[in-house]
């Protein structure tokens, strides 16, 4: 017995897995650079989302062409991958398709795989028309160049490949195209291959069974650096996602404090800070940076799998402004990445006088959101770009003063009067003689 | 029109059955004092046992919040809690999805809880326990399209009942193509209201009318009063003024009903 493949085999398994653990750890911590945020409440109701969204694709149908073809590839992904099952076993033991003693089911398990398989290839290469030859729009924002639009590319071409792959694979091995059980994709590629001899199928069948795990393995280290995360991150997103109503923001409680203090009539303005508190650093008001968004904020970032459905339903982006939601989840995944990198380097985070407002998220683009909701609408995994938004603005405003003119008016007015126009509160129920 | 002020009520020693938050626009914007009065002459007819708050109402807070000035959305919220604690207030409808969607979901936690209902939700359930009926009258056979405020719609889920009024008028209700759900702001939100748009292309509110001028309206509803103002904004950019109304829910209800 030759055990040089047996062992070749075991350590790429080890080393694809293994970097791709490396990477999981470096994302968990990237997300837990975020502030804390309960949301441990309400189980039910978030088992069900996940069930519902992650797990049903229940939004992703919202669009029925590009939501029909995704759940092919979704399902094409889930139940396809069981074959992975196999090929490791096989891969490790130098077994041949070790689970063929299933007999029937086994046929059985393997067409399904086939017909999955070129259901996958089929619906990838419309998701190529759609953004190469239909070109549309949403795919073709200015944000989605360069890598953002390679990066689709890639992932497309990865699957038309380890599709193609697994059915030339089947194709040539000879002796399971003999059996003539479920194969019934596969038999028809057997043609192509009839004029070359046994001992040519059988190595172009082990290189495409070498390549299609090698792929996968590639494929899933791959994913890290790709916008396609979304695969595993759909589950933990959809299941700690907001379940409060969408117009609910959230009310400051370092602000509460503030405020309360203002109104009580006892309050002692002179008072002493408490003992030590004059080592505590104020908690700083809205967010500048990543580390001042919250954990499930940044889960978010490496979560969005950069669709663009709520740009397109942005009206702000409609209107040809500078904002756009997708933009806002890729930079602030972007600064992540960058911060990251950066403790990754130096064991903890070094100043590096950036921040992603004004380095990579411009006020221009978070003044022109009406909060309308669109975008965590339209969102099939439920990404809050809104929440990011908000923050921003709120770090503008209370820390650096930095609302326009028009807006300092409209809250002076609230201050003096009441209300956001310059009229006289006494005359509020002067409509009523009118 | 008959319109008692909490102070009024609370003098007498009695308690409304609601109390109706006017809001900032419904007090002082020419337009929206329309609807407020609109939605007050319903109020009348139907009987229905009402108060305001008068002078001692403020503005809620929502666009210094929306804005980022989260310290004056809370200074404006706690002082509002006190007056409608003090009065101890259960029910408030109000007939600005503003208002709405920020004392329904970001006073509970400082302090106020009460039941608040969007003025179409009220008006739906007097004609459900039939103390409002409503004919066609002079919109019979009219074709209405309903604009989704998002703050009642997206944020809120409300959006049956504003359809459910305008089906009572007899009219025909003809849907945008974003609607619901997927409804297209006016381009008020968020403190856009207070504010020049940021640089682009299109203003909002015409690439929303223009799409609501597409389904070919005799009238366009909305139930917001910023809605409200956007909307007419657009169609008058449109040149369209003789042709399509920008009405609210409750004009068209008090309308319908000659009050």
């Amino acid at each position: 017995m030759n055990y040089i493949d047996n062992i070749v085999f075991a350590i790429l398994l080890i080393i694809g897995v293994g970097f791709f653990a490396r990477n999981v750890k470096k994302l968990i911590r990237n997300i837990k650079l975020g502030k804390q945020l309960d949301r441990s409440d309400n189980s039910t109701a978030r088992w069900k989302n996940m069930a519902m969204i992650a797990l049903g694709q229940s939004k992703m149908v919202k669009r029925p062409i590009a939501g029909a073809l995704h759940i092919i590839v979704y399902v094409g992904f889930i139940i396809i991958n069981i074959e992975v099952i196999e090929i490791i076993i096989d891969g490790l033991f130098g077994t041949h398709r070790v689970l063929s003693f299933l007999g029937g089911f086994y046929s059985f398990l393997i067409a399904s795989f086939e017909i999955l398989a070129l259901l996958v290839l089929v619906s990838v290469i419309v998701f190529w028309i759609r953004r190469m030859v239909l070109k549309i729009p949403r795919f073709w924002n200015k944000e989605m160049k360069g890598f953002p639009k390679n990066d689709a590319l890639y992932i497309l071409y990865f699957e038309m490949v380890l599709m193609s792959l697994f059915l030339i694979m089947n194709a040539t091995d000879v002796p399971f195209q003999q059996a003539d059980a479920g194969n019934p994709i596969s038999q028809f590629l057997v043609p192509l291959f009839e004029n070359f001899n046994a001992g040519t199928l059988f190595y172009i069948e082990r290189t495409a069974w070498w390549l299609h795990i090698a792929g996968i393995l590639v494929f899933l280290n791959y994913l890290y650096y790709s916008k396609h995360l979304h695969i595993l991150l759909a589950f933990p997103n959809t299941y700690f996602a907001n379940l409060n109503p969408k117009g609910k923001l959230n009310n400051l409680e370092a602000v509460t404090n503030e405020v309360k203090m203002m109104l009580d009539p006892n309050a002692d303005p002179f008072a002493a800070a408490p003992e030590g508190s004059e080592e505590e650093i104020p908690e700083k008001f809205g967010a500048s940076d990543v580390a001042d968004l919250n954990w499930v904020q940044l889960m978010n970032a490496y979560t969005c799998t950069e669709c663009g459905r709520c740009t397109s339903a942005c009206p702000a982006n409609i209107t040809g402004k500078e904002l756009s939601p997708r933009a806002i989840m890729m930079k602030t995944r972007d600064r992540l990445e960058e911060v990251g990198e950066n403790i990754n380097k130096n064991g903890e985070f070094k100043y590096d006088g950036k921040q992603l407002l004004n380095d990579f998220i411009t006020p221009e683009e978070i003044w022109a959101c009406t909060s309308c909701n669109a975008c965590v609408e339209e969102c099939p995994i439920n990404i809050d770009p809104l929440s990011i938004i908000i923050d921003l603005r709120r770090y503008l405003v209370m820390e650096q003063s930095a609302a326009s003119q028009e807006l300092n008016m409209m809250m002076m007015n609230i201050e003096n009067n009441g209300a956001p126009w310059q009229y006289n509160q006494m005359d509020r129920l002067n409509w009523k003689d009118e | 029109m008959n319109v008692p002020t909490m102070a009024e009520m609370a003098a007498q020693g009695k308690q409304p059955e609601v109390l109706f938050w006017v809001g900032c626009a419904g007090s002082f914007d020419d337009r929206a004092k329309k609807i407020t009065k609109a939605f007050v002459k319903i109020l009348n007819k139907a009987n229905v046992e009402f108060a305001v708050l008068g002078t001692e109402e403020s503005c809620s807070g929502d666009p210094a919040k929306r804005a980022g000035n989260e310290f004056l959305f809370q200074m404006q919220a706690m002082t509002n809690i006190e007056v409608l604690n003090a009065y101890e207030v259960k029910k408030i409808v109000t007939a600005c999805p503003h208002c709405f969607n920020t004392l329904k979901n970001e006073y509970p936690q400082l302090g106020g809880n009460y039941e608040v209902v969007h003025h179409t939700e009220l008006l739906k359930s007097l004609i459900d326990d039939g103390r409002l009926t409503i004919e066609g009258g002079q919109f019979k056979g009219k074709k209405i399209t309903f604009h989704d405020p998002c703050y009642l719609g997206r944020a809120n889920d409300v959006y049956e009942a504003p359809r459910a009024l305008i089906q009572k008028l007899d009219v025909e209700l003809v849907e945008m193509k974003r609607c619901k759900t997927n409804g297209l702001c006016c381009g008020a939100g968020g403190a856009q209201m207070f504010k020049e748009p940021e640089k682009g292309t299109k203003d909002i509110n015409v690439e929303r009318t223009e799409e609501a001028i597409d389904v070919k309206p005799d009238i366009i509803a909305t139930g917001c009063p910023f809605c409200n103002t956007m909307m007419t904004d657009g169609v008058k950019a449109k040149n369209k003024e003789t042709d399509v109304e920008v009405l609210d829910i409750a004009e068209l209800i008090a309308n319908a009903k000659d009050l």
